[in-house]
C-alpha cells in the first residue's frame, strides 16, 4: 500500500468510526456509565478487578430491568496508571461521552487529578477505595474507608489486651500522599494515647521498593526494646510481596511483632505464599471470607461472571473491599437516580444522601446525609494459610466517616462541603 | 501483685508436677476442651488446661489445633483428619461429615499461648530438633510460670545448645530473685547471650527509680555493666556481618539481573530495553514449571526450581532469538532506533503477559529448603533463599566465564566485540555470533528471573523495576566487561545497604544515583575498561 492510499484508509476507517459512535449508542433508550480504572500499568494489578465487578454488577442491573426503565451503557476507558491521563480520560467520559456518574480511581494522586475536571464539569465520581481523608468534594462519593473507619480502630485494637497490648510502633509506609497523611493523622493518634515519639518508628520507601531487608533487620531491632511492637503497613502495590516474602524468612512471625495492613486484601495476598504469614493482621470493611447470605450470593456472583467472561484464572478469583464498595457504590447510585427520577448530577447528588444499600459486609450500609461517606462497619482480620482473612474483631454497627479527622490541628472548622 | 505472681507459681508447680507424672492416658477428659467452643478466652483457658494436663492426648489436640484441624460441633471438640472425622477427647472415628464443620480460629494470643503451651510440652520431647525449637520459642518470651519447666529441662538436658538457650531463659526470669546472688549468676549468664531484648533488659537494671538503683546490689550491677558489654559487641559484629550479607545479596540479585544485558548491550552494543521483560518471561516460565509439578509431581514440588533452571534459560533465549532474527537484525549500528523497537517490543511482551496470564501477581512458593533462614545472632537473619540466590549468581557467572574464556563461541564473541570488521574478515560468521550470543544474554536473563521470582514479585510488569539498576551496572562496570559487572554489582549492593541503614531507602537510592552520574562523568568508560585498538573508537 503506498503511503497516499494508507492516508485514505485511514481517514475513511475514521470516518466511519466517528459516524459509528452515535449510531451504536442509541441515545435515547440507555443511560451511559464511565468506568475509569487503569488496566495496564503498575495499578493494573488492582484495578482490572474493579473495572470487572463494575461491569458485572451493570449486567445484573440491566437483567433486572434497568435503571428507570433504560438499560445501563458502560463506557470503559483506560487511564494506564498515569495520573494525568486519568483527568484527561474523565474530561473525555464526562464532556464527550455524556455519561451520567463514573465509577473509578484508586490511588490518591489519580483521584486529586480527576477531582478539578468532575468539579469544573459538574460530574458525579464515584470513588471506592479506603483513603486518607482530609478532602470533601460537592462532585465526589467515597465509598471507601476514611481513617476512622479503618486506621484508627485496627491500632485500638493492636494496643487493646486482645490485640497483644502493644506499646511501641512502627509506622511504614510507600512515600506518597496516603501513607504520609495517615501516618501524621496516626501519630497524633498514638500521641493522644500516651505513646512517646521515642516509642514510634517512621519509615517510608519507594514506589516499587523490592529490597527489604534493612528494614526488616531495623524492625527487629526497634522491637528487641522489651516492649510488645507492632507494624503499621501502608505499603502499597506491588511492593507488598517482597515485604512480607522477607517477613517470612526472617522470622518474623506475627505473634511476636504484628504487622496490621490498610492496602493488603485477598487480590494482593494471590501472589503471595501465605503460610508464613499466618496470624499478621488487615483492617477492611469487608472480607471474603465474612459469612452472611449477601457475601454469599455477591462471591458467587462474581465468580460465575469471571468463569464466564473469560478472566484469566477465572476458578481462583477473590472477592475484596474496594470490590465491594464499587458494587455498594453504582447500587447507591441506581436508587439514588430512581428517587431523583432523572441523571441530573445535582439531583442525584441530592437524592443520594441517606441512601441504604444491604451490602456484603453483612450490614445495611447508609450514605451519610451531609458528608458523601458511607457509614461502614470495620472488620479486623487475620491472615490465613490460603490467602483469605479470618476476622478477629469487628465493631458492633456500622460507624460514621470522619473524612476530616479530628487528630489534625486546624479540621475543627471543615466539618461539611 | 504478688498473689498474681503466687497464683502463677501454683499453676507453674502443678504444670512441673503434672509433666513429670503425667500418665499415658487413654483418653482426656472432655471438659477440658468445652473452650474451644466458647470465645478467644475460653480458647485460651482450654489450650492452657490441656498444657498443664499434659500427655500425647493433650500433644495431638494441640497440633491439631495448631495446623488448623480442631474444629466444634455442637460444643463437642472433633478432629477433621481428611475426610474422617474424630472425637478429641477420644480419638474415636465419628458418624459426620468434614464439610459442615466449623473450624476453631486463633488469634495472635491465642497463637502465642498455644506455642508456649506446645513448645512446654515439647522441651522433654526425645527429639533434638524438637526440643531446640521448643527451647527457642519458650526462650524469646519466658515468663514465671516456666521457671520449674526450665529447671526440669536443665537437669534432663544433655545438648550444650539447648542447655544455654534454656539457661538464659531462666536467668532472664531470675533476675527477679531476691537473693543477691542468684541475681549476680543470672546476670553472668546473660553476658553469653547476643539478644537486644536482654541488653536492654540489663540496662534496665542500671537505672535509678526514684533516686533508687533499680538493681540495689553493686557487684550485680558491675557484672550487669560487663554483660552489657559483651552482648554490645557481639551484636555489633552480627549487625555487620548482616549488613555485608544483605549488600552481597542485593549485589547477587543485581548481578543476575544484568549479567545479560553485560553480553547483549557490552558485548553488540545493542541498547536492549526489553531486557526486563526477558526477567519476566523467565519467572514465568518458572511459574509455568511450579504448576506442571503442582499437577504431575507434587512429591517432587521442593525441586521445581531446579527443574525450572533450564526451562528459564530456553524460553527467554528463544525469545531473545525471535526478537533479534525478527527486529534487531535489522537494526545493528543504529542504536536509537533499536533503543526504540526494544522498548516497542517491551510494551508488547507486558501486556501479551497481561493478557494471557491476567494482571495480577502470580504465586511462586519458595520450596521448603530455600524459607526460614540461619540466625546469627537475635535480629540477624540470613534468609536460605538470599543465600541460595548469591550461590546460584555465582554458578552463572562461572559458566558464562567458561563460556567466554573456554569455548570456540566465547572467543567468538570476544573476537566479534573487540573489532567485528577484522572478525568477519578472518572468516568469523558475525551474524550467526550475534544471534547466539543474543540468545545467550536472554537466556541468562531468563536465569535473573528465576532467581528474582524467589524474592520479589511475578507480575507482567516485574522487569520494568529492574531495568534501570541493571544499566547501571552496566554502565558503571564499564562496557562489554563481566567482571566490570561483577565489581559494580557487589559494589551498588554493598554501598546501597550501607547507606539504606544510615539514611533511609529514599535517600539511598538518590545517593546511589547522584554517585553514579559523578563517577561516569569523571570516567566515562567506567571501572574497567576494554584496551587496545577499536574499530569503533
Amino acid at each position: 500500500m503506498n503511503r497516499r492510499n494508507f492516508v485514505k484508509a485511514l481517514t475513511l476507517s475514521a470516518s466511519i468510526a466517528a459516524i459509528g459512535l452515535p449510531v451504536g449508542a442509541h441515545a435515547a433508550d440507555t443511560i451511559k456509565v464511565g468506568i475509569l480504572h487503569s488496566l495496564s500499568g503498575t495499578m493494573a494489578i488492582s484495578e482490572t478487578a474493579l473495572k470487572n465487578v463494575a461491569l458485572m454488577t451493570i449486567e445484573e442491573i440491566n437483567a433486572k430491568g434497568g435503571v428507570m426503565g433504560k438499560k445501563l451503557e458502560p463506557v470503559v476507558v483506560d487511564p494506564a496508571s498515569n495520573w494525568p491521563l486519568f483527568a484527561e480520560k474523565a474530561r473525555q467520559l464526562v464532556a464527550q461521552d455524556k455519561v451520567a456518574a463514573v465509577f473509578g480511581c484508586w490511588t490518591s494522586v489519580s483521584r486529586k487529578s480527576v477531582n478539578p475536571v468532575f468539579k469544573e464539569l459538574n460530574g458525579l465520581l464515584f470513588y471506592p477505595v479506603q483513603y486518607e481523608g482530609e478532602e470533601l468534594e460537592k462532585n465526589v462519593f467515597y465509598t471507601g474507608a476514611a481513617p476512622n473507619q479503618q486506621a484508627i480502630p485496627a491500632v485500638e485494637y493492636l494496643m487493646s489486651e486482645e490485640g497483644g497490648a502493644a506499646k511501641r510502633f512502627v509506622l511504614l509506609g510507600t512515600d506518597y500522599v496516603y501513607p504520609r497523611t495517615t501516618n501524621k493523622i496516626l501519630r497524633a493518634f498514638l500521641k493522644s494515647k500516651g505513646v512517646a515519639d521515642a516509642d514510634i518508628m517512621e519509615d517510608y520507601t519507594p514506589f516499587g521498593h523490592s529490597d527489604y531487608q534493612t528494614i526488616i533487620a531495623n524492625i527487629k531491632k526497634f522491637a528487641a526494646a522489651g516492649k510488645k511492637t507492632a507494624v503499621i503497613s501502608t505499603i502499597n502495590g506491588d511492593s507488598n510481596v517482597p515485604f512480607y516474602k522477607e517477613l517470612g524468612n526472617a522470622g518474623l512471625k506475627a505473634t511476636d511483632v504484628p504487622v496490621v495492613a490498610f492496602s493488603v486484601g485477598e487480590e494482593e495476598l494471590r501472589g503471595v505464599d501465605t503460610k508464613p504469614l499466618v496470624g499478621h493482621l488487615a483492617a477492611w470493611n469487608y472480607f471474603m471470607s465474612l459469612k452472611n447470605p449477601e457475601n454469599a450470593a455477591f462471591v458467587k456472583k462474581y465468580r460465575d461472571w469471571a468463569k464466564k467472561n473469560g478472566v484469566p484464572n477465572a476458578d481462583t478469583v477473590v472477592t475484596n473491599d474496594p470490590m465491594e464498595a464499587t458494587y455498594v457504590g453504582i447500587y447507591m447510585w441506581k436508587q439514588a437516580v430512581e428517587k431523583a427520577k432523572s441523571t441530573d448530577t445535582d439531583k442525584v447528588i441530592a437524592a443520594l444522601g441517606g441512601q441504604t444499600v444491604k451490602a456484603p459486609s453483612g450490614f445495611t450500609l447508609t450514605m451519610d446525609k451531609t458528608n458523601h461517606h458511607l457509614h461502614k462497619p470495620v472488620y479486623i482480620g487475620e491472615v490465613r494459610g490460603d490467602g483469605q482473612f479470618d476476622v478477629v474483631w469487628k465493631t458492633k454497627e456500622p460507624i460514621r466517616a470522619q473524612p476530616w479527622s479530628p487528630f489534625i490541628p486546624g479540621n475543627e472548622s471543615k466539618q461539611g462541603i | 501483685m504478688f498473689r498474681l505472681t503466687l497464683m502463677k507459681r501454683i499453676f507453674g508447680v502443678a504444670l512441673l508436677l503434672t509433666l513429670l507424672v503425667a500418665p499415658a492416658r487413654a483418653a482426656l477428659d472432655p471438659s477440658l476442651l468445652a473452650g474451644f467452643a466458647g470465645d478467644f478466652q475460653g480458647r485460651m483457658a482450654a489450650i492452657e488446661a490441656l498444657g498443664v494436663a499434659g500427655g500425647d492426648d493433650a500433644r495431638r489436640v494441640l497440633d491439631a489445633l495448631e495446623a488448623g484441624r480442631l474444629g466444634v460441633v455442637a460444643g463437642r471438640a472433633v478432629i477433621v483428619d481428611g475426610d474422617t472425622v474424630r472425637d478429641a477427647a477420644s480419638g474415636e472415628a465419628l458418624d459426620q461429615g468434614a464439610g459442615d464443620i466449623e473450624l476453631v480460629t486463633l488469634n495472635n494470643r491465642v497463637r502465642r499461648t498455644l506455642a508456649n503451651a506446645r513448645a512446654a510440652l515439647a522441651l522433654t520431647s526425645a527429639d533434638r530438633a524438637e526440643r531446640l525449637s521448643a527451647a527457642i520459642t519458650l526462650g524469646d518470651n519466658p515468663n514465671e510460670t516456666l521457671l520449674p519447666v526450665f529447671d526440669r529441662a536443665l537437669a534432663a538436658e544433655t545438648d550444650e545448645e539447648i542447655r544455654g538457650i534454656v539457661a538464659r531463659a531462666a536467668a532472664r526470669i531470675k533476675l527477679a530473685s531476691p537473693d543477691p546472688l542468684t541475681r549476680l549468676r543470672a546476670v553472668r549468664a546473660l553476658g553469653e547471650s547476643s539478644d537486644p531484648a536482654v541488653k536492654n533488659l540489663l540496662e534496665g537494671l542500671l537505672q535509678k527509680r526514684d533516686g533508687n538503683w533499680v538493681e540495689p546490689h553493686p557487684e550485680v550491677r558491675t557484672a550487669a555493666k560487663l554483660a552489657i558489654d559483651d552482648i554490645e559487641g557481639r551484636i555489633a559484629i552480627a549487625e555487620s556481618v548482616g549488613t555485608v550479607f544483605s549488600g552481597l545479596s542485593l549485589g547477587s540479585i543485581l548481578l543476575l539481573a544484568a549479567l545479560g544485558l553485560a553480553i547483549t548491550y557490552g558485548v553488540m552494543g545493542v541498547i536492549n530495553m526489553a531486557h526486563g521483560e526477558l526477567l519476566m518471561v523467565g519467572a514465568y516460565a518458572t511459574f509455568l514449571v511450579q504448576g506442571l509439578f503442582r499437577s504431575y509431581l507434587p512429591a517432587y514440588l521442593d525441586w521445581y526450581v531446579a527443574a525450572a533452571i533450564p526451562v528459564a534459560f530456553l524460553s527467554a533465549a528463544l525469545v531473545g532469538v525471535a526478537m533479534e532474527r525478527l527486529v534487531l537484525r535489522h537494526l545493528y549500528g543504529r542504536p536509537l532506533e533499536s533503543l526504540l523497537a526494544t522498548w516497542g517490543l517491551s510494551l508488547v511482551l507486558i501486556q501479551a503477559a497481561r493478557v494471557i496470564f491476567g494482571p495480577q501477581n502470580l504465586e511462586l512458593a519458595n520450596p521448603s529448603w530455600m524459607s526460614g533462614g540461619v540466625e546469627l545472632a537475635a535480629g540477624v537473619v540470613l534468609p536460605y533463599n538470599r543465600i541460595v540466590i548469591i550461590g546460584f549468581a555465582v554458578f552463572v557467572l562461572v559458566l558464562i566465564w567458561l563460556m567466554m574464556q573456554k569455548t570456540r563461541l566465547g572467543m567468538f564473541v570476544r573476537a566479534v566485540t573487540q573489532n567485528r570488521p577484522m572478525a568477519g574478515c578472518v572468516g568469523v560468521p558475525t551474524a550467526r555470533v550475534d544471534t547466539l550470543a543474543f540468545a545467550i544474554g536472554c537466556g541468562v536473563a531468563g536465569l535473573g528471573g528465576l532467581a528474582l521470582s524467589q524474592i520479589a514479585n511475578v507480575g507482567p510488569a516485574m522487569g520494568t523495576g529492574y531495568i534501570v539498576d541493571a544499566f547501571m551496572v552496566v554502565v558503571l562496570g564499564g562496557v562489554g566487561q563481566l567482571a566490570g559487572a561483577v565489581w559494580a554489582a557487589l559494589g551498588l549492593g554493598i554501598v546501597s545497604k550501607f547507606l539504606e541503614g544510615w539514611a533511609g531507602a529514599v535517600i539511598a537510592k538518590i545517593l546511589v544515583l547522584v554517585f553514579i552520574i559523578v563517577f561516569i562523568q569523571k570516567r566515562p568508560q567506567g571501572i574497567f575498561a576494554l584496551k587496545g585498538r577499536f574499530a569503533d573508537s
